[in-house]
């Protein structure tokens, strides 16, 4: 079946609401708008305006709200437009959700599913721009997911509502078009491993490109750029951000002996950073040259598109660190 | 504003309940002073005395199934709420007979038993879970009601008013009970607020508000239930400010500065327990022996108390990182899918 990447998030809404009528969508324009990226379109007509509920523009409020009906026994899924505007519902994500089952002992779960847009490549300028994914995956007692794929765009919002702990789930915005094949009967996939989408055969110079998200496209594109040059590689899509399936890593490192992680988060303090140090912690020794990293420069994101581009990751960069990372210049 | 003495106590059996909710309030507050003193309890302490009618009235008005939502200076509500003063001492001690094992402290204490959802150390964090939990309990069909408590500090944070139009424009089955002591922290209402009638703000959101006597118990107690009833009969939000003294300074770090000694004295002339006290003492409504008694009581309830919490045992440095995320069946955790359907679609995207 041929779908998008928006399609395939409607798809699991719909599934979701279907299946539990504890779940509803709540955020600013999901409702008579459709959405802000059309992801939810049609689904006020569907399940009505109680379970598909605008909010107004109070982020704190409503994603509170969110938290306090998922103690009540609900599963909300809550929608920010994009992560730049979850900074105002900070407070509540942080201070509540992660932090409640803790502080009660124990006693009270909060099975909350927040979904935002993250990324740039649109020309939207820094307030609508930013990578913060790896500063919520800094957070104990939240799960970070980052669907990259259309299997897990359909696939990952039931598992997360299953869990019985807050989900954030970010989807980036230069992925909501992205089109492709999908089985009919696609449903829920796991979240807690990463996925090794591409490997490496084994001969000649092999590199381990790890990556999550929006930047996964160009990744895999760099990719096969390489494989033409006589590197291969494998590609790890890390899927969930927190917790961090460092298994995975570790295991493909093992066998090509150099990693590059590709991120859009800035370098300083990311999610890139993290990953680069578990690699150094836990297999230095098998590692041929050190950890290579592409990330946004730090800077806000600028509106030109020319600039914007510049500042952010790219399948030249990535193939100029893959070469430098088995010595074969940058 | 009515007052005690001229409203008269209509039931001494009612009236002696109450009372004795107050003075429990109030006895396990001092014993917690004395256990900071004796550095047996840490971290920040917020007591509630000169407040406890507030607590003692609305308290009254709920049913078993109902929600509370508090603050940090919450020891008053947990315990009239139905946490034990063992629980509630135990859990300021670190010890795993706390009512959160030790994770809370005396900011957050926490019942799942009797739906008592904290001890919220943001100032306004609470109020929009509570708009959350009245949420939930809509969309369930249920009767209940959720109950919101916040200092008057909360009013100039955004989540206030996020909080007051969400309940107001869904018309949710939440009480919001403003405990307006004057101060937030060091900052009198006069220095922070533009509007200092904090129910005219709630009246601007189409909110029912009343200003009650947060002194006057009985005041409280009828305030609460007209309230709590109107909600419960699907009248949507509604809006308490209660008019109230902390006797004692914000934490035990406080200097207290920022007020005069005489407007404490002044306020401590109006303490809710003494006022009720004398107005059925004046109606021939509570005997010296019965007095005595009552605080016998209570002295021996917080006795058991400090004997239990004492007795506690720390909670297991083994256990430190539980409750991090929720326990789970390990099949749950080993990364297959956990509706057990197959992974589709491949992974191209």
């Amino acid at each position: 079946m041929k779908t998008t990447y928006r399609e395939a998030m409607r798809a699991a809404l719909r599934d979701a609401m279907q299946r539990d009528e504890r779940v509803f969508l709540m955020g600013e324009d999901v409702g008579r708008y459709g959405g802000s990226f059309a992801v939810s379109l049609g689904l006020l007509e569907e399940f009505g305006p109680e379970r598909i509920r605008d909010t107004p523009l109070s982020e704190s409020g409503f994603v509170g709200a969110g938290i306090g009906a998922a103690l009540g026994g609900m599963r909300p899924v809550v929608e920010i437009m994009t992560v730049n505007f979850s900074l105002l519902a900070l407070d509540q994500i942080i201070n509540n959700a992660a932090t409640l089952l803790h502080m009660s002992g124990g006693q009270f779960n909060v099975p909350i599913v927040i979904r935002m847009t993250t990324g740039a490549g649109r020309q939207l300028g820094a307030q609508h721009s930013h990578s913060l994914e790896g500063w919520y995956a800094h957070i104990p007692g939240l799960r970070i997911l980052a669907p990259a794929t259309l299997a897990d765009a359909r696939g990952m919002l039931w598992t997360a509502l299953q869990d019985p702990d807050p989900v954030l789930i970010f989807e980036h915005g230069s992925l909501y078009n992205v089109a492709g094949e999908l089985d009919e009967d696609a449903g829920a996939v796991g979240i807690d491993k990463a996925a090794v989408l591409r490997q490496a055969d084994g001969s000649g110079d092999t590199v381990t490109l790890i990556t999550y998200g929006g930047t996964l496209p160009l990744v895999l594109e760099a990719a096969d750029q390489l494989s033409g040059e006589g590197i291969g590689s494998d590609v790890i899509d890390l899927r969930t951000l927190r917790p961090l399936d460092t298994h995975t890593l570790l295991d493909s490192v093992a066998r090509t002996h150099r990693a590059v992680v590709v991120d859009e988060g800035w370098r300083s303090g990311s999610i890139s950073a993290e990953i680069a140090a578990r690699i150094s912690e836990q297999a230095f020794f098998d590692l041929d040259a050190p950890v290579e990293r592409v990330c946004s420069e730090e800077v806000p994101v600028p509106y030109a598109k020319h600039l914007e581009q510049a500042a952010l990751p790219s399948v030249t960069r990535v193939m100029a660190a893959a070469r430098r990372a088995v010595g074969a210049g940058g | 504003m009515t007052t005690l003495r001229n409203q008269g106590v209509p039931d001494a059996g009612h009236a002696m309940h109450l009372l004795r909710q107050m003075v429990r309030v109030r006895r396990l507050e001092e014993k917690c002073i004395e256990l900071y003193s004796a550095a047996k309890i840490r971290g920040f302490l917020h007591v509630y005395i000169g407040e406890e009618a507030v607590a003692a009235g609305v308290m009254e008005a709920l049913a078993p199934e109902d929600a509370v939502v508090a603050t940090y200076r919450e020891h008053g509500h947990a315990l009239l709420r139905g946490v034990s003063a063992g629980a509630i001492l135990a859990e300021m001690y670190g010890h795993a007979e706390g009512c959160c094992r030790g994770r809370g402290g005396s900011m957050h204490l926490f019942d799942a038993a009797t739906r008592f959802y904290g001890g919220n150390a943001i100032v306004a964090g609470g109020l929009p879970l509570a708009v959350g939990l009245a949420l939930a309990d809509r969309m369930a069909g249920r009767q209940q009601v959720t109950v919101c408590f916040f200092g008057e500090g909360a009013v100039a944070e955004g989540e206030f008013h996020e909080s007051m139009n969400l309940a107001a424009l869904w018309q949710l089955p939440v009480l919001f009970c403003c405990e307006n002591n004057l101060y937030a922290m060091g900052t009198a209402l006069g220095r922070s607020e533009s509007q200092t009638d904090i129910a005219l703000k709630a009246a601007g959101y189409e909110i029912p508000a009343w200003a009650v006597d947060g002194m006057d118990v009985l005041a409280v107690e009828e305030a609460a239930r007209r309230a709590v009833d109107a909600v419960r009969s699907g009248g949507g939000p509604h809006f308490l400010e209660l008019r109230t003294y902390r006797f004692r300074a914000h934490s035990m770090f406080d200097p207290e500065l920022y007020r005069e000694k005489s407007e404490v004295a002044q306020w401590m002339e109006r303490d809710p327990i003494s006022l009720l006290q004398g107005a059925m003492q004046a109606a021939g409504q509570l005997r010296d022996d019965e007095w005595a008694g009552l605080q016998a009581d209570v002295d021996a309830e917080i006795s058991t108390a400090v004997g239990f919490a004492e007795n506690g045992t720390p909670e297991p440095v083994s256990e430190l990182a539980r409750f991090v995320y929720s326990d789970r069946p390990e099949e749950n955790n080993s990364g297959t899918d956990i509706s057990k359907e197959p992974t589709k679609g491949g992974a191209a995207g």
